[in-house]
């Protein structure tokens, strides 16, 4: 230590704090790795046991090494590319697909202290973060030069940009309650025990922000981007392997990430929900695990919607009913209930 | 004073990728790489912004033009027939009124930047604890109510006018309620009738059988 620091001389300070933040983005990116993979093999053994079947129980025990087999065959196979598609976009859309899903965890905190860039903006960061993950979509149905692929990436767009506008709006009624956009500070607002997490007085926001997070990742009931039985896969009919692979990499990741906020801004973060267990990371992991398990249970259950149907509740349901609650919160917040909030 | 050098760094590396990318946007033949191009220019601006440490216009730039704007504009670049020849068709013809307009705005930016009172503002440095979006807000809805309202109803305004313009002639989309599909009974949609049970058919001789098979 002593040797580098003398070897650098005056640039030492920054190359620590460089080297020292590289680590803790391994210490975010690795768990989320694995929380991808795992969550993969969660959905087959959920689904299936809700469908009266086993799942995966063939590699390790119970099928727990599943995923890894499942990561090295993609790893193996060979990347098609088309021929009449353009390249350079094309090998492009699963960068931009998964890139902004990792970035927009650098604001995400896990505890009072366990946070990488603890910034003033942080919940529009993550939004602007999220609001660029469509790039991947279209850059990919574009490039493939197909119609599926351009068709799945069309659906992909319009849905993606009208629940972006709900979701968006159920954010304003936390900020409000909340009086900050710092997430850390949004969790604290929540302090005191079940009753004062924001989901209560926000009911309906909560409501439309799950339902348009479900439509946000492209999951079903919502998942006509992909839609197998109208465009065989969408936008990524043309990939193989593991470019393929990035694309569902980018899906789970996105999944952790919306319930991951989904726990901070409405059920109280790493907060106890009762006065005499104490605050801690894991009751942010019981939070996300109960909302993950949530887009498990809706796969397993919904049929897709039609796509009219999906426009006309974003526009015309979840937007209205986004707008009366932020009126709502408006005058609540200056009657004696505002003490709800704070 | 290495921190001053590094900063500076990640300017000129910013400032050219910006430049490039701005180059791009006007020179590419191909429509979709040059939208392409424009939500990197966006991009790097914003990164620029950051660096002057106005976080919350950086990030709603990227929000608002990236995640939004340049999304539909891309939307509806992405499905034009991309035909090049017609696009280089006209070149020579439009040079001219091209020409005198980039001339024009060039003395102007000119102008207003050789001016005396245009100088580069000193970049404030702030208290650890400052919030951004606080401090606009407040200038926003107390200073600036009556200019923020007037661009909001004019955006009203312009929403009105791009449905009214998109609603001219008769409809003839099929579009269904779903008020009138939700109220829907059974009554109206399922006759129920009453008949006696089909009887097994009398079987048939054979010879007429092969003869109709």
């Amino acid at each position: 230590m002593e040797y580098l620091a003398t070897l650098f001389g005056s640039y030492w300070p920054n190359i620590e704090l460089t080297a020292w933040t590289l680590m803790k983005i391994v210490a975010i990116v690795a768990p989320l790795m694995i929380g991808v993979a795992y969550l993969t093999y969660a959905e087959r053994k959920i689904i299936g046991y809700m469908q009266v079947r086993m799942g995966p129980n063939r590699v390790g025990y119970f099928g727990l090494l599943q995923p890894m087999a499942d990561g090295i065959k993609l790893l193996m196979k060979e990347i098609v590319l088309p021929t009449a598609s353009n390249k350079g976009l094309f090998l492009l859309g699963p960068v931009l697909a998964i890139a902004p899903a990792f970035a927009a965890w650098a604001v995400i905190p896990f505890d009072a202290t366990l946070v990488l860039a603890d910034i003033d903006a942080g919940l529009l960061y993550v939004l602007a973060m999220t609001s660029i993950a469509v790039y991947g979509v279209i850059i990919a149905g574009w490039a493939s030069n197909s119609k599926y692929a351009f068709l799945g990436s069309l659906r992909s767009a319009a849905q993606i940009v009208s629940y972006e506008i709900a979701m968006g709006f159920c954010l304003v009624g936390v900020l409000m309650c909340a009086n900050s956009l710092n997430l850390g500070k949004i969790v604290l607002g929540q302090e005191g025990g079940l009753l004062h997490w924001y989901f209560l007085p926000l009911f309906p926001l909560f409501i439309v922000y799950f339902i348009s997070a479900v439509a946000e990742t492209n999951r079903a009931p919502f998942d006509v981007a992909e839609g197998e039985s109208e465009i065989v896969a969408g936008f990524h009919v043309e990939y193989s392997g593991m470019a393929f692979a990035i694309f569902f990499l980018a899906e789970y990741a996105n999944i952790w990430l919306v319930c991951t906020l989904g726990a901070l801004m409405f059920l109280g973060g790493w907060l106890s929900p009762v006065s005499f267990l104490p605050d801690g990371i894991w009751w942010l992991l019981i939070k996300m695990a109960f909302l993950v398990f949530f887009f498990l249970w809706f796969r397993a259950t919904f049929p897709r919607y039609r796509y009219d149907q999906i426009m006309r509740l974003g526009w015309k349901v979840f937007i209205p009913i986004t707008i009366v609650w932020i009126v709502v919160v408006g005058g609540m917040m200056q009657t004696d209930y505002a003490h709800w909030f704070h | 004073m290495a921190d001053m050098v590094f900063t500076d760094f990640v300017f000129y590396v910013l400032a050219t990728i910006l430049l490039v990318s701005a180059l791009n946007v006007v020179t590419t033949r191909n429509p979709v790489h040059a939208a392409l191009f424009l939500v990197l220019s966006f991009f790097t601006a914003a990164g620029i912004w950051l660096l002057l440490q106005a976080e919350f216009l950086a990030i709603v730039l990227v929000l608002v033009y990236v995640g939004a704007v340049m999304v539909l504009f891309l939307f509806v670049v992405m499905m034009l027939d991309i035909n090049i020849d017609k696009i280089r068709e006209g070149f020579w013809r439009y040079l001219p009124l091209a020409g005198t307009i980039g001339t024009l705005m060039a003395v102007e930016m000119v102008m207003i930047l050789s001016n005396q009172y245009f100088v580069a503002a000193k970049s404030v440095s702030k208290p650890a604890g400052f919030s951004d979006a606080a401090a606009l807000g407040s200038v926003l809805y107390t200073d600036y109510l009556l200019p923020f309202e007037l661009a909001a109803v004019v955006l009203l305004v312009a929403i009105i006018a791009a449905i009214a313009l998109t609603l001219r002639g008769k409809r003839e989309s099929k579009s269904m309620n779903p008020a009138e599909q939700v109220v829907v009974r059974k009554e109206d949609r399922l006759r129920m009738v009453n008949m006696p049970s089909e009887h097994e058919p009398k079987p048939v001789d054979t010879a007429e059988n092969g003869e109709a098979s």
